[in-house]
């Protein structure tokens, strides 16, 4: 009896351990997204110009919806000059980079696009519902659209050229119709 | 009759506002309420939608509120959260399939644990009646009543 509980002891903390040893070694930002492979939730937002910004207007190009913040500092800061190089290098070959504004002032975000000489199209989510539609948890967070309009990459972080570029590569180097 | 029937029929018709459906009725703080301490801030550490006084949780309490509105069901709402955010955004997990580890393993802990104190118990105590009782020569009998009389 006494040697059994002299191996049980030790072995009782075999799956503590394992358990500790796959929980501290998971990234806890890398939550999944249950909308990877889903179709991307449709919007129309109102540009900072007032223009109409709908999503749907874009089905076809491979979209890259970005959700920043004027306050996100220094993050969206980091991205955007990478964000609006890279839209310039692709915009010419069925790429789009949509902005979303979330839970920012007006007028920040206008000094925030005039600031970095931001060109893509940039809208305001005002009450939140499409920040909800995606998921998104903070700023900034980026979503990867194919063709078909489906998520399929969702980067939380600020998004490097490199980081574009071989996403973009990889959904455009996919055929039209998988 | 069937005249009469049919008359009354177009009043009723008549008389009811323009569309059938009773207008949508604004959702109760209570139902908002009870929706969003289900519901995990994404932005705060341990805060559920309705403590946060974030932007974002006030956000959603208002998605919560306009979906009420609308007609939805509490369930059907927190279903939408989920959809989106995964079971991460609830509080508390579902109680089926792997989750229900959750539930089942303090309650398993628990009755492991008065299983062992029952077992240690018994052991404990068959040892002392088991012990042959303890000798002690009169001498020390004698200093031990002696110190215990005179006191501290």
């Amino acid at each position: 009896m006494s040697r059994l509980w002299r191996w049980l002891i030790p072995l009782a903390t075999v799956p503590v351990l394992a358990l500790l040893a796959y929980g501290f070694r998971a990234n806890p930002r890398d939550i999944p997204s249950p909308l990877l492979g889903r179709p991307a939730p449709g919007f129309t937002l109102a540009t900072l110009d007032g223009a109409p910004l709908a999503l749907e207007a874009h089905r076809g190009k491979i979209v890259v919806v970005n959700f920043w913040a004027s306050w996100c500092y220094p993050a969206c800061y980091e991205e955007a000059p990478a964000l609006e190089r890279s839209w310039r290098a692709y915009r010419d070959r069925g790429v789009v980079v949509v902005g979303v504004d979330i839970q920012d002032k007006r007028e920040a975000a206008e000094k925030f696009v005039r600031d970095f000489g931001l060109t893509f199209p940039t809208g305001q989510d005002l009450k939140g519902t499409v920040s909800v539609d995606y998921g998104v948890y903070g700023v900034p967070e980026t979503f990867f659209l194919d063709r078909q309009g489906r998520i399929r990459v969702k980067h939380v972080g600020a998004v490097t050229a490199d980081l574009f570029r071989e996403t973009v590569d990889r959904l455009l180097a996919e055929s039209v119709t998988p | 009759m069937i005249g009469l029937l049919a008359a009354s029929v177009l009043v009723l018709l008549v008389s009811m506002p323009a569309g059938a459906q009773p207008p949508p009725s604004p959702a109760s703080e209570d139902a908002v309420h009870e929706v969003a301490a289900q519901l995990r801030c994404v932005v705060c550490q341990s805060l559920s939608v309705a403590d946060s006084p974030s932007e974002m949780a006030s956000q959603m309490r208002g998605i919560i509120r306009e979906r009420l509105a609308a007609g939805e069901r509490p369930p059907d709402v927190i279903q939408y959260f989920v959809d989106r955010y995964g079971e991460w955004i609830l509080l508390a997990p579902r109680r089926s399939g792997f989750n229900l580890l959750v539930w089942l393993f303090p309650l398993a802990a628990v009755v492991a644990g008065l299983a062992v104190v029952a077992i240690l118990v018994r052991r404990w105590t068959r040892r002392r009646r088991d012990a042959a009782p303890v000798s002690v020569d009169p001498a020390m009998r004698a200093r031990i009543r002696r110190e215990m009389e005179r006191g501290t």
